[in-house]
């Protein structure tokens, strides 16, 4: 039986969407960072960083440890104060009208904010107390947040006897119980295993189709990828792409890449050009033992390529293809990769491999 | 102002103590030992016998008189008092054992009979004395001359000469005759001392939390700073009137100390007490900057105020510049008020200067606390 349901919803006393409106609200602003810049001493953490978020969106700040991704969510929920530009929420500045616009806003910080020595339940109750939450609403808030998160059946244990993963979900569901419209999560899967990243992303997309705003710090792609409409690339504090998933792939040479390897005699130069004047292929270059070739149209284009290698009287034994990921795209426009090693994979893959 | 998210701080704050009940305990107990620990070594409840002072005579007279002198001091009530040469008294005043050795020289007796005549030549009577003891002099002084007049009058063939007037005592208090507790004032002390170092480790608590994910969701709360050290300060002074409870109703059932004045200064100088120290707790935490500073400033201005404040000792031991001095720290009014209401028996007017004191200190760093606590990061 799946225990999970989503939270109660207010009506919009104060023009906040009901639950499942995307169709209409995804073309609203919610949230506007216009030129944010912040320096701790004398560095620069967050450069003239400006972008948007529509109401019912999921939007990835993508970018490597460092890059400025939590020092703009904490300017975005109030927590920090910027040197110079502003976030509005729904048009108001944050600044200005804080204690209204943070009943509006959850936020799941990067370290756990949860009082081990607490069962789930107490600790659920001292954060929807802070909100002015009481009794029964309080009680049914709390039920509901739980159950969200997998952990109605945990709700009387103590913290400190749950796995990382769980923790991490009640860390979420902390920030969910005064039915925020908007929610900031910083790395939300950070130390989870990928049991417990995958329970998460099932809660995170269970909200999504809540229709809540959700932003989402991360240096792992595959979860930008996988949960986010639209993905905002920042390094050394400074946005350097904004755009759909889609969208940034066209950032890149070619989509995929695939490589070829030969029984016998290699390709000659002139096979390589004119492999490079069908059409669909974008590059192609002599690799280890091969060639490898950049194309935007896998389909149609390989099937020429064979052809032509054929009719030269070679025999490839091996065809390779790569598919191109969001790592490619940073390292793209920022020359080097999301993490240390430039590796990009998300933990589940890191395990796999 | 948000009072449910004050009363869910409070509330979180007791449930947090009530997790760690080995804390507890010991938060409870070990006042209690140590007051019970002063509370004795300072004359329990009256009724145990006081210490003696140990003394040793020298009788280098050796007559009739000097040695019914030393036999008179022996008998006397309150000292502790055997025979030596000189050589091996003074040995053991050196060694701490004694603290006084009276020596009686040669003569001393035919000597005094003769001033006593209207001669001159006034004997020496020489004190060898532990420094470390200096009311034990005056006290041997009281007892030597009184047994001396008395024997040398006789030893004349006189009527001795004896004291003409009897003295009797009467405990004075605003009760009635209570005799004095030093439990009551232990008990005062420690449970001052205790409260105010569980206070300021509730603020240090508050620095640590700072480092935690859980201060960022403090923060992102429509919540205030003042409304949030308020919260803090509610609670801790829960946690003090709990603590504070049961310190007392063992020094009652256990130690004999009693509200012995009014019971509604008591109250209200548990009140006050538990106010103050939780306010000066978060005012420390406020001015100390980290954690690991504020415990070291902690420690250095706790003990400071726990014994100028006559927590240890009882204040009136004091210099008589200390004495006034003490008077401007709050630890000092709440040992007094605590005092008045116990043992020595006054009524609420008693407690009411001391309520109001520190009243007003915790105000003070209420104020203090919210005005310079770094909320933001």
């Amino acid at each position: 039986m799946d225990r999970r349901r989503p939270l109660p919803q207010k009506t919009s006393k104060r023009g906040s969407l009901p639950s499942g409106a995307v169709g209409f609200a995804i073309l609203t602003p919610v949230l506007t960072i216009s030129h944010l810049q912040k320096r701790f001493g004398d560095r620069i953490a967050v450069d003239d960083v400006s972008f948007e978020v529509r109401a019912g969106e999921t939007i990835g700040l993508l970018g490597p440890n460092g890059a400025g991704k939590t020092t703009t969510l904490s300017m975005m929920s109030g927590l920090v104060q910027p040197d110079a530009g502003s976030v509005s929420f729904q048009g108001r500045l944050v600044q200005q009208n804080a204690d209204d616009l943070k009943r509006r806003v959850g936020l799941v910080p990067q370290d756990l904010a949860l009082y081990d020595e607490l069962s789930a339940w107490a600790n659920l109750q001292l954060f929807g107390g802070l909100y002015g939450l009481a009794g029964r609403t309080l009680a049914t808030r709390a039920d509901a947040a739980l159950a969200l998160v997998g952990l109605a059946d945990r709700r009387g244990d103590r913290v400190k006897e749950f796995s990382g993963g769980m923790k991490r979900r009640l860390n979420i569901a902390g920030a969910l119980l005064h039915d925020p419209e908007l929610v900031l999560l910083d790395e939300p899967t950070v130390g989870v295993d990928p049991q417990s990243r995958n329970a998460i992303f099932d809660n995170l997309e269970e909200l999504k189709r809540s229709g809540k705003t959700l932003v989402y710090t991360t240096h792992y792609m595959e979860e930008a990828e996988r949960l986010c409409d639209r993905i905002v690339i920042i390094d050394h504090g400074r946005v350097i792409a904004n755009d759909t998933v889609r969208g940034l792939y066209k950032l890149l040479p070619g989509s995929s890449s695939v490589e070829l390897q030969f029984d016998g005699p290699q390709p000659a130069d002139d096979l390589l050009a004119a492999l490079g004047l069908i059409p669909g292929i974008d590059a192609v270059a002599r690799s280890d033992g091969g060639l490898k070739i950049e194309t935007r149209d896998f389909a149609n284009a390989l099937g020429r390529v064979l052809e032509r290698i054929a009719a030269q009287g070679l025999r490839v034994v091996s065809v390779q293809s790569e598919r191109t990921t969001l790592e490619d795209v940073f390292i793209t426009l920022t020359g080097h990769g999301l993490r240390d090693g430039a590796t990009s994979r998300a933990p589940q893959q890191d395990a796999a491999a | 102002m948000n009072f449910l998210a004050i009363r869910a701080l409070i509330r979180n704050d007791l449930r947090i103590y009530g997790t760690d009940r080995r804390a507890m305990l010991i938060g409870i107990l070990v006042p209690i030992l140590i007051a019970a620990f002063f509370g004795y070594v300072f004359g329990g409840t009256g009724n145990a016998e006081p210490a003696k002072i140990p003394i040793a005579m020298v009788d280098e007279d050796q007559g009739a008189a000097s040695r019914a002198i030393v036999v008179d001091m022996a008998k006397a009530p309150f000292l502790n008092s055997q025979s030596l040469d000189r050589q091996e008294a003074e040995r053991q005043v050196r060694a701490g054992k004694l603290q006084i050795a009276v020596i009686l020289p040669k003569n001393f007796a035919a000597d005094a009979a003769q001033v006593m005549s209207g001669g001159q030549q006034k004997p020496n009577v020489e004190f060898l004395a532990d420094p470390s003891q200096p009311m034990s002099g005056r006290i041997i002084e009281g007892v030597l001359v009184r047994s001396a007049i008395e024997e040398i009058t006789r030893g004349e063939g006189r009527e001795p000469f004896t004291v003409p007037f009897s003295i009797s005592s009467t405990n004075v208090t605003s009760a009635r005759n209570v005799d004095y507790n030093a439990y009551a004032h232990s008990f005062a002390g420690m449970t001052t001392q205790f409260i105010l170092l569980a206070s300021i480790d509730a603020g240090i608590v508050l620095l640590l939390l700072r480092d935690r994910g859980i201060w960022q969701r403090m923060r992102t709360a429509p919540l205030s700073k003042a409304q949030f050290l308020v919260a803090r300060s509610c609670a801790t002074m829960l946690i003090s009137i709990f603590q504070f409870t049961l310190i007392y109703l063992i020094a009652i059932a256990i130690f004999g100390v009693r509200v012995e004045g009014s019971v509604i200064g008591f109250v209200g100088m548990a009140l006050a007490l538990c106010f103050m120290n939780s306010a000066f707790g978060l005012m420390l935490a406020s001015l100390g900057g980290s954690a690991a500073a504020t415990r070291g400033i902690a420690v250095l201005v706790t003990l400071l105020l726990v014994m100028i404040g006559g927590a240890w000792v009882p204040s009136f031991v004091f210099p008589k510049w200390l004495q006034k001095a003490s008077l401007a720290v709050p630890t000092r009014w709440a040992v007094d008020g605590l005092d008045a209401v116990t043992w020595r028996g006054q009524g609420l007017g008693g407690a009411l200067a001391p309520i109001a004191v520190l009243g007003a200190t915790a105000i003070i760093c209420l104020a203090i606390a919210i005005w310079r606590f770094r909320w933001e990061d």
